[in-house]
């Protein structure tokens, strides 16, 4: 396992790389899946901090992801969230099941609580 | 008289193609000094457009796809083509989450992001002859 995933407490973080495009976002759905059926995990966070450009392939993959974790509420996140990618994920509509933490909201410490602690 | 300049790209339908494509046409558009959101909307457009043609088209098969762009004073106009299965419905293709592929975990949002990232766009498609997706972004700057 590359550095793209770390797991701690059943939480699978995954780094998303800057372009979030269809050949990879294709090439993590793949990735994260082989993880799931591995172990178990109650949680993904998507880590945005390395993205500035997604299409809606990306939100096909989060949306395929979040099936695979039952659609359990909370079971999804994104973190670390560029004013452009959040405009794209709020366009989605995957907001309303994902909640989303900006990186303004990350520096004035509001997105502190995500991850594994629940 | 407005002052246009065209360029066009011929490429396979080649999913690893789709990063140069978007690139070369956000490249081609900074003459008319566009901002980083206007450009950034423009490479979304393209990818879901090229995108769209690869996988449904095309079905992933690898066939040519054309972008070809024209700038005419402030307007940026893509057209992306194939020559693939065309569309049945466009009206149906075009509403959000609607896709013909489930399997394949499209998340049924290209053409919205499309209309809602560019100024214009229309679709001129045949069953069994191909697809063109036009599109029209008026630069403000």
């Amino acid at each position: 396992m590359d550095q793209r995933f770390q797991i701690g407490d059943a939480v699978l973080t995954v780094s998303l790389p800057a372009e979030l495009d269809h050949p990879n976002a294709e090439e993590i759905s793949q990735e994260i899946d082989q993880i799931l059926q591995g172990q178990y995990i109650r949680g993904i966070v998507f880590d945005f901090a390395q993205t500035t450009f997604m299409d809606s392939s990306g939100i096909g993959m989060i949306m395929g992801r979040y099936k695979a974790l039952g659609m359990r509420a909370d079971s999804i996140r994104a973190i670390r969230v560029s004013s452009r990618i959040e405009r794209i994920l709020k366009l989605s509509g995957i907001h309303k099941v994902m909640k989303i933490c900006s990186r303004k909201d990350q520096e004035d410490g509001k997105g502190e609580d995500y991850g594994a602690d629940k | 008289m407005v002052q246009t300049n065209e360029m066009q790209i011929e490429f396979d339908a080649r999913s690893c193609n789709e990063g140069f494509v978007r690139v070369s046409v956000a490249a081609f558009c900074t003459q008319l000094n566009p901002t980083l959101e206007e450009v950034a909307d423009i490479k979304t457009a393209v990818s879901e457009a090229i995108t769209n043609a690869m996988i449904h088209g095309y079905g992933g098969e690898v066939h040519k796809i054309w972008v070809k762009c024209r700038i005419q004073g402030k307007e940026f106009c893509i057209d992306v083509i194939d020559h693939g299965v065309g569309i049945a419905d466009i009206e149906k293709a075009m509403e959000p989450m609607f896709t013909t592929r489930p399997e394949l975990e499209r998340s049924g949002m290209g053409f919205a992001f499309m209309e809602a990232f560019m100024d214009e766009l229309w679709v001129e498609s045949t069953v069994g002859e191909g697809t063109t997706v036009h599109m029209k972004k008026r630069i403000r700057r």
